[in-house]
């Protein structure tokens, strides 16, 4: 087994490894919270807090998770943290918790925090996993904030709420992009982003898996 | 009453799609829609699953964790007891035990339909949409006729959205895309375009 460096494991999931960019995890969310910056931030404090102590306490048991139940046990632990972050938004920021609605619940389902247990918390010690949790929800609330400062800035000209660049409506010059704000512009964002990440590590990108040949007819290809 | 339920289908297939207007069930969507094949087996898992568990998690809600529903036990106290936070864990738990029940009674009794849906089970535990069919479930205080039309509609509405989206993508293969937007980057472009389409049904109500 290779070992891992505390720094190690903290940094590469931010940009090197990133879970949304490169292993496709937990995306529902990111797409869905992403419309403003200070949801997306919450978001991801959240997903940073379930992801790191649902990786730390899967660890302290995890030699004695018979390995046939260990989904379940799984799924247990980070249901009741989940239900804990909940419960504290519910009772601290209660407009943002009304805003990210059921996707708070979502976590549970977040591949991230599932996938960190399986394959990191299991084999590895306490401490180390814990940092590694907290390394994994960080590249995923950098790749969140990302989004949305994206989509906060060209859909309503703010940043955390404050105006930068100033709407027409409130008698600036900026011509707010509805689209930014709705749905597909999510899904539109984060392509580009992947492809702009790609650009810059060229080794990430994936193969064709069909590449036409030179001489062949478009009819033989079909 | 009927023309309620149909409109409810509606909604929660078109207007409402899980999958294009709630990004629930990205993972799986974006993982298995290379084939047409496989995509179509796990959309209807999932239509499946999702007929079953929101109507079950909707008779938990109402007759154990709200506050009250535990009066038809007769204890005394029973009507002021509240578990709603107790929501998350149990629905859950009833997702993945009606999974598992699902994977045994097909591969004892349906093994054709098993060797098809077999693989796809285990991976829809995970799946977001599922449990957040039951939020949505929950949050919307459904009847249990309205939560099962919901929850069918809701599967019949993600298996469409994944179907089509691997025909595009069986398409896609033999296309000149550029190197960094290869595989993903490209998928997500076009589920954006999609999702841009089935926001055209928005306002459409029977």
């Amino acid at each position: 087994m290779t070992a891992y460096t505390p720094k190690g494991v903290l940094t590469t999931p931010i940009f090197k490894n990133n879970p949304i960019a490169l292993q496709i995890l937990g995306i529902c969310s990111a797409l869905a919270v992403t419309n403003s910056m200070s949801t997306s931030l919450v978001m991801g404090l959240a997903v940073i807090a379930v992801t790191a102590f649902s990786s730390f306490f899967v660890s302290l048991v995890r030699s004695q998770i018979p390995s046939s139940i260990r989904i379940i046990v799984q799924m247990t632990i980070i249901a009741s943290l989940v239900i804990v972050v909940d419960q504290v938004l519910k009772a601290y920021a209660y407009e943002i918790s009304k805003s990210l609605s059921v996707f708070v619940g979502l976590i549970i389902t977040n591949c991230i925090v599932m996938g960190r247990a399986e394959a990191f918390a299991m084999q590895n010690g306490p401490a180390i996993s814990f940092l590694d949790g907290v390394g994994n929800g960080l590249g995923y609330a950098v790749m969140l904030l990302v989004v949305g400062f994206f989509r906060e800035l060209f859909g309503s000209g703010s940043v955390f709420g404050f105006p930068v660049l100033l709407p027409v409506n409130e008698g600036g010059w900026y011509v707010t992009n509805g689209l930014m704000l709705l749905p597909p512009s999510a899904f539109f964002v984060i392509g580009l982003i992947i492809w702009g990440l790609r650009s810059f590590n060229p080794e990430q990108v994936e193969d064709n898996e069909f590449r036409i040949t030179a001489n062949t007819k478009s009819r033989e290809a079909v | 009453m009927l023309e309620q339920y149909l409109s409810l289908f509606i909604k929660a297939v078109f207007v409402e799609n899980m999958a294009l207007a709630f990004f629930l069930g990205m993972c799986t969507f974006m993982a298995v829609s290379k084939k047409v094949s496989s995509a179509i087996g796990l959309g209807v898992a999932v239509v499946v699953v999702l007929a079953i568990t929101v109507p079950v998690n909707n008779l938990i809600l109402n007759y154990l964790l709200q506050e009250g529903a535990l009066t038809w036990t007769g204890i005394e106290g029973a009507e002021n007891i509240d578990l709603t936070f107790l929501g998350l864990l149990s629905y859950i738990g009833v997702i993945a035990a009606i999974v598992q029940i699902l994977e045994m009674f097909l591969d004892k009794f349906v093994p054709s339909l098993y060797n098809t849906l077999g693989v796809f089970l285990p991976l829809i535990t995970v799946n977001c949409a599922i449990l957040g069919a039951a939020l949505f479930m929950v949050q919307r205080d459904y009847t249990f006729g309205e939560s099962v039309v919901y929850g069918f509609g809701a599967g019949v509405g993600w298996a469409l959205a994944i179907a089509a989206l691997a025909g595009i993508r069986e398409k896609l293969k033999y296309s000149d895309v550029p190197a960094g937007l290869q595989g993903l980057g490209i998928t997500f472009i076009t589920v954006g375009l999609m999702s841009l389409g089935f926001m055209s049904f928005s306002g459409i109500q029977l």
